[in-house]
């Protein structure tokens, strides 16, 4: 929709350029933006013109640009991984390869494939709803997302704190997310995915993604069925007894229009123990 | 800057912050619709450089250089892509306000994508259609045919508007160009209860841009209400156009005239209210207890409120027989109170009006409504006007669903163009559709059946308590159509039925396909399907010993009761057992395979609906021949996704020995025929087709008689272009040269027949996560003779899918102080492509003499047996009974841990 307040778009090429003034937002996609009334919103500033490249690869990390979009990063799980989405999320189809997550958290959008093509990754991640599937993807990668502030310097922290409640995160003002760095680690191992909606391929009640780490380090990430990511990790695969009770200790369950609290945590924890066997825990 | 738009240079300078959409249309691409201006809905998809997009998500300030292809750009009416061609053949469509987007997305999928149209869908909202038609337009299956001359009833003939709604040519209510158009915005009210004290507007009129800020100051005397009917006196006078008195968060304050939406919203940031916050009450219980807050204490007998001192708008009690002595000597009794949400039309296109004064000084409304002549006449009554005053049309209306037989935008651009004399347009929002539109009524109904041993139905009580909202807009009829067909198509001895509509300061309910049975029906098939399982009865058994049968009366609670509705037809007996046969037939269906908790059931429920609304439904129409052998039309009803236009000119061309491209049709234009009172109830076929009919053949007769002079005695046949006399065929041209040949027909809409619909579900429930799966939806129709079988198919796979949507998944929240919650459709889940499983449709094989060519109405009643047959299919897989809609996935979980 048209923001009716908003009279000013600078779209910056350089660094220096990126200014971003009480009233202001930062725009990459505008998938969200675009679609909300947001009052007060005089400004944005473009910084999907800065060309930063979408995907590049380290020695030890996977390094996805703040404004890669959601079909991009979507390539990134070769053709022999991609899982129907309503399958995947119920676990009737598995990979069990951290590579076939970029797929699945993209399909877990609520959004259309036609979306893919204009959001992007940081856009979803800074937008911080509990359902934002890149924060998914990101948290349970444990990815750190690096942050550009005004004044020249940057900072880094994990993305599973970066979020830290429903819309909120711990960007400050005038920063913005310049990429998410997914270290190659965590994508040699073992992964598997599961998640529901009230509607198959609606938005997010509960996902969780657990990993398991070729050194054994075993993580369950729940998202969507939390104002914020949650993590439960373990040394190595927990025990069925063991799991449940770190999962139920999680409190910040969120309720709204997409799920009540109590079935969104008992799909959770039912998600996790299932995880848990899929990657080999005892039964 | 410079982009391409369907490969033409177009320079723009958009504003910051607008959108693709925006820009397109104020280009005159209105093929780029607006549906939810929050890309939810995919009515605006285009391709940017070749790839699919939401265009009113897209920035307009980064289009420099870039390529646009809208629909229009695909093809053309003439040339059209062979998929909008599918999308026509396959009737691939309804209202075709969703098609544009469609085709866009797509003409992007290759031969491999066909396989994964649930996940490629799922950013297009179709609430028409139930998707199977969609499939097959993209699949390029045809399911239309070209009849031959005098053929067409009963042959699936396309929609007439089919290649101009495929490339993006159709018109719907704001696709056209109006110079010096002002545009309105309003000031919803911030309290669920308040009276204005005072209003300072100053600030606002002094904003450059701005022509006018109305208020209750300005605001006609007379009240009205906003839901429409035959007899203005069906419905209670407690509305006013601007209302003093606040009573639901965003109520109309003032409205804004200014030059663009944007001016007019800025404007009303600078309106001043003062207001006095009164208290509300929320819950319609509550609302009749003595001590609450009252909403109309004002009003009365005089604006026909039952009760204002409890704030019940309309009651029904009575009773017949003695059913507490049966109910106290029965072998069996059934009985539970059941509970439905309020439910949102989703027409994807909003309500809308744009007014001006054309040359001879006459006010013109094009609006997006089902009842132009109902708005018309109620305009003129509440703001003092002749009706030759007033011109009200529509062009193709973009759904409809019972939402806009209401007039919730024309009155503010009638007072705002008289006003100012400025042509004036007002658009609601999605928004504004969730938040100020009436949805569907939500009601608690208790039910109590008691049977003899046998199955015979000795006692039937109904406790129905519904929420009209703020004002009572359709609030009195619903209620009372609510408790008829649902309780009358069941024999029973001893009846009783109490039920109020209840007055609260939640947003007026209104309404909505099925006009209330699909509650009561609710209700009453579930407690059926119980007193079925107690009796260790068939379900369909029990409904074969107590069903009305031909010879029948359809009784309420009084026997003596006087009434136009006849059993005209009866095809329930064929529809009970086409479902159940159906259902034997496809017992063995693929089931679940993932996880360990499914459970399977079966079930199934019925109904029977009216073919027309009671107390005088009319329509007059027009036929004419033309020069060159094709025939004119003139009809009041609407086009709005149901098919009727279709249907009208197949009863045209088979009356005239013609073929459907000959006839040319003029309708929805209080301009164009004497008065129709509107395409609601399900009237479209039944009553404008019947006087269509009735026309037709009076101009037959004429074209035989002139035929017969002007060869000198010798009788003809009618055949396509003419007259044919032996060897000669008498054309048009000929038969005309002694002046103009035309007819009129007119029809009263009374008496009026039932039709009956029976739904039957396979069901796999996963009980560890409530998801509840379809494998088998059957649902079986006595519409009587089958004038156009693709068309009603769609229907009833239309009214299924949003029969599914109200029973797994649609459910609009408010936060118990009258906020509503859930303002856009990703917090409020209309099904999509995914969640819609094919249904198996078939037909009764009856013949009504009371409609045309034998014809019954089907356009709401398929969707009322669909929530409680599912509901009958999870009771029979979990052993537990749902008793509330939706019937989510968190509280079927809910239901099996007890």
């Amino acid at each position: 929709m048209d923001l009716i307040d908003v009279h000013e778009i600078r779209v910056p090429t350089t660094r220096e350029g990126i200014r971003i003034l009480p009233g202001e937002k930062a725009l990459a996609g505008g998938t969200w933006l675009f679609s909300v009334k947001e009052t007060g919103l005089t400004g944005l500033v473009d910084l999907t013109a800065l060309d930063w490249e979408p995907v590049t690869r380290t020695e030890s990390a996977l390094v996805v640009s703040a404004t890669c979009t959601i079909a991009e990063l979507s390539r990134l799980t070769p053709r022999s991984l991609r899982t129907d989405p309503v399958r995947a999320g119920s676990g009737a189809e598995s990979r069990l390869d951290p590579y076939a997550l970029f797929w699945q958290c993209a399909n877990s959008l609520l959004a259309s494939f036609k979306i893919w093509n204009v959001a992007t990754v940081g856009g979803n991640i800074a937008l911080a709803l509990p359902a934002g599937p890149m924060i998914s993807l990101a948290a349970s990668l444990d990815a750190d997302v690096v942050i550009w502030a005004p004044d020249g310097t940057e900072r880094r922290l994990p993305v599973a704190t970066f979020v830290t409640g429903a819309l909120t995160t711990s960007l400050r003002p005038g920063e913005v997310v310049r990429e998410i760095v997914f270290p190659l680690s965590a994508l040699s191992g073992r992964a598997g995915f599961r998640r529901i909606a009230l509607s198959s391929l609606g938005r997010t009640g509960t996902l969780v993604i657990a990993r398991v780490d070729p050194d054994g380090e075993t993580v369950f990430t729940v998202t969507g069925g939390t104002s914020h990511p949650e993590q439960v990790r373990f040394d190595e695969l927990p025990t069925a007894s063991g799991l449940e009770r770190r999962m139920r200790a999680i409190d910040s369950w969120y309720d709204d229009a997409h799920g009540p609290v109590d079935w969104r945590r008992a799909m959770s924890v039912r998600f996790a123990e299932q995880l848990r066997v899929e990657l080999g825990g005892a039964i | 800057m410079k982009f391409f738009v369907n490969g033409e240079t177009v320079d723009a300078s958009p504003q910051p912050g607008q959108v693709l959409r925006t820009v397109l249309r104020d280009l005159d691409h209105f093929e780029a619709k607006k549906g939810c201006d929050s890309g939810d809905c995919g009515a605006c998809t285009v391709l940017l450089d070749g790839d699919p997009i939401h265009s009113c998500l897209y920035p307009a300030h980064r289009l420099e250089g870039a390529r646009v292809t809208t629909v229009a750009g695909l093809g053309t009416p003439e040339a059209p892509l062979p998929l909008q061609k599918s999308f026509v053949d396959a009737a691939g469509f309804q209202c075709g306000f969703c098609t544009a987007g469609m085709i866009v997305t797509a003409s992007t999928f290759s031969e491999e994508d066909l396989g994964d149209l649930p996940r490629l869908l799922k950013g297009n909202i179709c609430r028409c259609t139930g998707y199977r038609s969609i499939r097959d337009a993209i699949c390029g299956t045809t399911n239309t045919q070209t009849p031959a001359a005098g053929t067409a009833v009963g042959q699936s003939v396309r929609a007439p508007a089919g290649l101009r709604v495929a490339t993006g040519r159709e018109e719907f209510t704001l696709d056209f160009t109006t110079t010096g158009l002002a545009h309105l915005a309003v000031l919803g009210s911030p309290h669920a209860h308040a009276r204005i004290l005072s209003i300072d507007a100053a600030s606002a009129l002094a904003l450059e841009g701005v022509h006018a800020v109305l208020t209750h100051l300005d605001s006609p005397a007379t009240l009205f209400s906003t839901g429409r009917h035959e007899m203005r006196t069906d419905d209670p006078d407690d509305t006013l156009v601007l209302d003093p008195v606040l009573r639901f968060i965003g109520q109309r304050v003032a409205a804004v005239v200014a030059d663009t939406v944007a001016i007019a919203e800025r404007a009303l940031d600078l309106i001043t209210v003062e207001y006095e916050v009164l208290p509300g009450v929320f819950d319609p219980e509550a609302a009749r207890a003595p001590g609450a807050p009252l909403l109309h204490a004002d009003k009365g007998e005089a604006q026909r409120i039952a009760a204002p001192d409890r704030n019940v708008l309309a009651q029904m009690h009575g009773e017949m027989g003695d059913v507490d002595g049966a109910i106290a000597a029965a072998d069996a009794v059934a009985s539970g109170t059941w509970q439905t949400q309020r439910v949102h039309h989703a027409a994807l296109e909003t309500h809308a009006t744009r007014g001006w004064l054309a040359a001879d000084g006459r006010l013109v409304l094009r609006t997006s409504s089902q009842v132009p002549y109902l708005v018309r006449d109620e305009l003129c009554h509440v703001f003092g006007l002749e009706p030759s005053r007033l011109r009200v049309f529509t062009a193709r209306v973009g759904g409809g669903f019972g939402g806009k037989q209401e007039l919730f935008t024309e009155d503010l651009v009638t007072l705002a163009v008289l006003r100012t004399g400025l042509a004036v347009q007002y658009e609601f929002t999605r928004e504004d559709e969730f938040t100020i539109a009436s949805p569907r009524h939500p009601m608690r109904v208790s039910v109590t059946l008691a049977a003899t041993s046998d199955g015979t139905l000795t006692a039937m009580t109904v406790d129905q308590l519904m929420d009209t909202g703020a004002y009572g807009n359709h609030g009195i009829g619903v209620m009372y159509h609510s408790v008829h067909e649902s309780i009358s198509v069941y024999r029973c001895a001893n009846k009783r039925v109490d039920a109020e509509s209840v007055y609260t300061n939640n947003l007026p309910s209104g309404a909505f396909r099925g006009y209330g049975l699909g509650q009561v029906i609710f209700a009453m098939e579930s407690a059926m399907d119980e007193l079925a399982r107690t009796l260790g009865i068939d379900p369909f058994e029990l409904r074969r010993r107590n069903v009305i049968v031909p010879g029948d009366d359809m009784v309420v609670v009084d026997p003596h009761a006087e009434s136009d509705l006849l059993i005209g037809s009866y095809g329930l007996d064929q529809c009970l057992d086409l479902v159940q046969g159906a259902l034997a037939a496809g017992a063995s269906p693929p089931e679940p395979v993932d996880g360990q908790g499914w459970r399977f059931g079966t079930g199934m429920a019925l109904a029977m609906i009216a073919s027309l609304p009671p107390r005088g439904h009319f329509a007059d129409a027009t036929v004419s021949l033309q020069a060159d052998g094709d025939f004119e039309i003139g009809v009041g009803t609407v086009e709005f996704g149901s098919g009727t236009t279709t249907v009208h000119s197949q009863l045209v061309a088979t009356a005239l020995g013609t073929t459907v491209d000959r006839v040319r049709i003029r309708q929805s234009d209080t301009d164009v025929v004497e008065y129709d009172t509107g395409a609601f109830g399900s009237a479209g076929v039944v009553v404008a087709g019947k006087a269509l009919l009735t026309a037709a053949t009076a101009l037959s007769a004429l074209m035989l008689d002139r035929a017969y002079v002007l060869t000198g005695g010798s009788d003809g046949v009618i055949e396509s272009g003419g007259v044919r006399v032996g060897e000669r065929l008498v054309t048009a041209a000929e038969l005309l040269e002694a002046g103009p040949l035309a007819a009129s027909g007119h029809n009263d809409g009374t008496p009026r027949s039932v039709a009956f619909n029976v739904h039957g579900f396979r069901v796999a429930v996963d009980s560890a996560t409530g998801e509840v799966r379809i494998l088998q939806s059957v649902q079986a129709a006595d519409a009587g003779t089958v004038l156009n079988p693709e068309q009603l198919r769609g229907q009833i796979e239309g009214g299924t899918a949003q029969g599914i949507g109200s029973a797994l998944y649609e459910e609009m929240l408010l936060d118990g102080a009258g906020r509503v919650t859930t303002t856009a459709f990703r917090d409020y889940h209309v099904p999509r492509f995914a969640d819609i499983p094919l249904t198996e449709v078939y037909f009764a094989e009856t013949f009504d003499p009371l409609g045309p060519l034998g014809a019954k109405s089907m356009s709401e009643a398929p969707y009322n047996p669909v929530a409680p047959a599912l509901a009958n299919a999870i009771r029979d897989a979990l052993g537990v009974r749902p008793h509330e809609l939706p019937m989510s996935r968190d509280r079927i979980w809910r239901l099996v841990q007890g």
